[in-house]
């Protein structure tokens, strides 16, 4: 048996990690959607907000429950899969992760409990006040699991001692160097992929002539946001980028496969062989490099030759999956400020071709979102603590077959179970906003009466 | 140490987080061992409509209790990392088991709300809940019969945690389990549900009671260290209420089922879990991987402990606070054709 147990423990993390976060990308925005229309409808009464937030708090459900069950499974595999890790950094992380439990999980669980089934027990106004605290909750969440992950990138305010860190400054340790970009830019991400998710919905709506009262709404509040958010995110990736180049050089030297330090080109397309250290078949912009990195045409950028090949992270995983959310990145700008001019214009909801497109895109944001994180996680290697400890000295004393075994079945549950999901989901967004479900609301305002299917 | 944030040591940092743990696996124990004893109660459910009213008493719940194995797990990482990574490899394959057992339950409980057929997501629910319970009560087992240890890490075999002592517990978390949530519908259903509920809980009683029996007389037999711990003078004029009180608190709650009570059947059940579960910490203190790491070995440095600490103090109540507005707005009985959904 030459299973590597170390190669099986990270592709059992890789994937059960990278299912979940699909998760928390939607709910993160969602709940921060249906809070907004909560809001709205109880301050300006209008019952249109309310059967939409009916609606995505459905939707909300579903997907809210697969991100629990598949995030409690992460919470005990720093134990299962990376014992050695917990051993050598929880006196630092583990309380990131326990304020997370502590501020986040335990609001989100209970006030969605009130959001979901107690429409008619509460005021309107606990209701909203749910939904906001809901949404609440998911931004701390991300705020304590991105700090411990950043500190994982960029460690600081420890000491080590006998191959233990021990804290020191508490304040260095939670908002550590690279914290700050990567909160921005996932929260930014998370909103996005949300923001493209509802306009997708919108968009199937208004093609299929149902629902065209709220579908309008939800297209208009989406394109609203990402006209803003989407360029943002170029922002927010150009400084989250230049503070990995400060930080972790090699890694921006992966993203961008610059193998020699000195001007860099920028490789639109590339086959980096990391065998001879040369990228074949690229197609680069001369120059564009040092420009997008340093801001200046000359600048030197950092080549991976820097370090010696063990000290490298997998290029070309790197590389293309970097390239991946970068092209998804534009493509969302583009997008964006098309179907805001066209708003403009006063042509949205009759340019059918625009959103074709746009029912088709709901999918951009999830990949983005693993695109990034398999750029960032990949580009850490082999270090599971920037630095400080290999990916390799962090494994559990599990043996391979056990880590096989169990990683088959994470595949075949993860399968069943989101794939019916989905499944289901789609259904949801099928059967459309019900106006039954608003006792107080004037069922009469909008084409309703005909799709309505329980 | 080096950080000012550290509490003098003259406070025993590890004892009080050793509590805190102690106290958020019991709340998880008795929260979401109700709701996944529905789930083992579900196979024998008289019909679907009972089906859909047992877990419309839990819907609003079980993700709040679920929560409580995080704060668990998680607790026990931040509190004591050593601890937490020697039991997680040592029981890698009952804890991977629950996880997986976890999801088709969890997910289940939204399923099954939206599917055509809701056969196939109530099989998951209940094989889900089954295969939890079991998997717990065999943790729990592998913990109390001990773990291979060297050089602080685990050092035994797959399949250590897989004995006779195991497989018990697990039977017994199953019957304890189901026991909490047959008092839990006799307390939140009405009508014929409620009757059949309480019939499950007279047999389900008895089952625990013969589970407790037998892993109460097991362990000393089994494990000097527990022998000596019980049976040696003085602790033995101590702790000799412990089984007494257990065992008239069992004759409460069956006199309370059989007199049409409606509420102390299920508090007689948490009691009855309060007490095995003050017995086996009595069994276990003060080791965290029994027999040879203990608190304050496993403990995480005292600034880590204190920063958690502070934050702890001030969220537990808050945390408490909510979780009973939800109970409190959720109370009362969920009558026939009544679900939330």
């Amino acid at each position: 048996m030459d299973l590597d147990p170390v190669m099986l423990a990270r592709l059992q993390f890789a994937f059960t990690i990278s299912f979940h976060i699909i998760f928390p990308s939607f709910t993160i925005g969602l709940s921060a959607y249906i809070a907004t229309l909560e809001v709205l409808w109880v301050t300006r009464g209008d019952d249109r907000y309310k059967r939409i937030s009916r609606f995505w708090t459905r939707i909300f459900a579903v997907s809210f429950a697969m991100g629990v069950v598949s995030g409690i499974v992460l919470s005990y595999q720093f134990g299962t899969n990376w014992s050695r890790f917990t051993v050598a950094t929880s006196n630092v992380i583990g309380p990131l992760i326990g304020y997370e439990v502590l501020t986040a999980f335990f609001l989100e669980a209970t006030f969605l409990s009130i959001l979901l089934f107690g429409g008619d027990r509460v005021p309107p106004w606990l209701h909203a006040f749910s939904a906001i605290a809901v949404a609440l909750g998911t931004a701390m969440s991300s705020f304590w699991i991105l700090s411990a992950n950043s500190w994982m990138h960029t460690p600081a305010g420890y000491v080590m001692r006998d191959g233990i860190a021990y804290p020191q400054d508490w304040f260095a340790i939670i908002f550590n160097p690279s914290f700050p970009y990567r909160l921005a830019h996932m929260l930014n991400a998370a909103y996005l992929t949300t923001g493209f998710a509802v306009l997708a919905v919108g968009a199937r709506y208004l093609l299929a002539g149902r629902f065209s009262e709220e579908a309008r709404t939800m297209t208009r509040m989406a394109l609203g946001l990402l006209v803003v958010l989407a360029p943002l995110q170029l922002f927010l990736g150009d400084q989250h980028g230049l503070n990995t180049l400060e930080h972790q050089p090699i890694k921006v030297a992966a993203m961008e496969a610059h193998w020699e330090r000195g001007p860099a080109d920028f490789e639109i397309f590339a086959w980096p062989d990391e065998q001879a250290e040369v990228n074949r078949y690229a197609l680069s912009i001369p120059k564009a490099g040092s420009l997008i990195l340093t801001h200046s045409v000359d600048g030197v950028v950092p080549g991976l030759k820097d370090v010696p090949a063990a000290d490298r992270p997998p290029v070309k995983t790197v590389f293309f999956a970097f390239r991946i959310m970068l092209a998804i990145g534009f493509f969302m700008i583009g997008a964006a400020l098309y179907g805001a001019w066209l708003w403009w214009r006063g042509r949205l909801f009759a340019t059918r071709w625009y959103l074709r497109v746009m029912a088709q895109c709901w999918w951009i944001g999830f990949v983005a979102v693993i695109a990034g994180w398999v750029t960032t996680e990949s580009g850490r290697q082999p270090w599971i603590v920037y630095g400080i400890m290999r990916t390799a000295d962090a494994t559990s004393p599990v043996l391979a077959t056990s880590i096989a075994a169990t990683l088959t079945l994470f595949v075949l549950v993860y399968g069943v179970v989101f794939g019916a999901g989905a499944y289901y989901i789609n259904r949801l967004i099928h059967r459309g906003p019900d106006a039954a479900l608003v006792q107080s609301g004037d069922k009469a305002k909008g084409p309703l009466g005909v799709e309505h299917v329980v | 140490m080096s950080s000012d944030l550290a509490f003098d040591l003259a406070v025993d940092l590890p004892m009080i987080w050793a509590a805190i743990i102690a106290i958020a696996v019991m709340m998880y124990v008795i929260m979401d061992g109700f709701d996944l004893g529905i789930g083992a109660l579900f196979p024998f459910a008289r019909s679907q409509a009972d089906q859909d009213r047992m877990i419309a008493t839990v819907a609003p719940f079980w993700d709040g209790n679920e929560t409580w194995l995080v704060l668990g797990g998680g607790g026990l990482m931040v509190a004591f990392p050593l601890a937490y990574a020697i039991i997680m490899p040592a029981l890698y394959l009952p804890v991977i088991g629950m996880l997986l057992a976890l999801i088709f339950r969890g997910v289940a409980f939204e399923f099954r709300a939206l599917a055509r057929r809701k056969r196939g997501w109530s099989i998951a629910f209940a094989a889900g809940s089954l295969v939890a319970s079991f998997a717990q009560g065999v943790v729990l087992g592998g913990l109390v019969q001990g773990i291979a240890v060297e050089n602080g890490a685990f050092a035994g075999g797959t399949f250590d945690w897989l004995t006779p002592f195991s497989v018990l517990c697990g039977l017994g978390v199953i019957a304890g389990y189901g026991l909490l949530g047959a008092t839990w519908l006799v307390m939140k259903t009405d009508g014929e549900l409620a009757q059949w509920a309480r019939r499950r809980a007279l047999w389900l009683f008895a089952a625990v009671l013969v589970f407790m029996a037998a892993v109460s007389l097991w362990t000393p037999l089994a494990f000097p260290r527990i022998a000596e711990r019980w049976f040696t003078l003085p602790n033995f004029y101590f702790l000799w209420p412990v089984p007494t009180l257990t065992g008239l608190i069992a004759l409460a709650g069956w006199w309370g089922l059989n007199k049409g009570r409606e509420v102390l059947p299920f508090l007689s059940a948490i009691a009855l879990f309060l007490f095995g579960y003050l017995g086996l910490a009595i069994s276990l203190f003060p080791y965290l991987v029994p027999p040879s790491i203990d608190i304050w070995q496993a403990a995480a440095s005292p600034a880590s402990q204190t920063f958690m600490l502070a934050g702890t103090v001030v969220m537990l109540p808050i945390i408490i606070g909510y979780t009973v507005l939800v109970y409190w707005l959720f109370r009362g009985k969920v009558r026939e054709g009544a679900g939330y959904h």
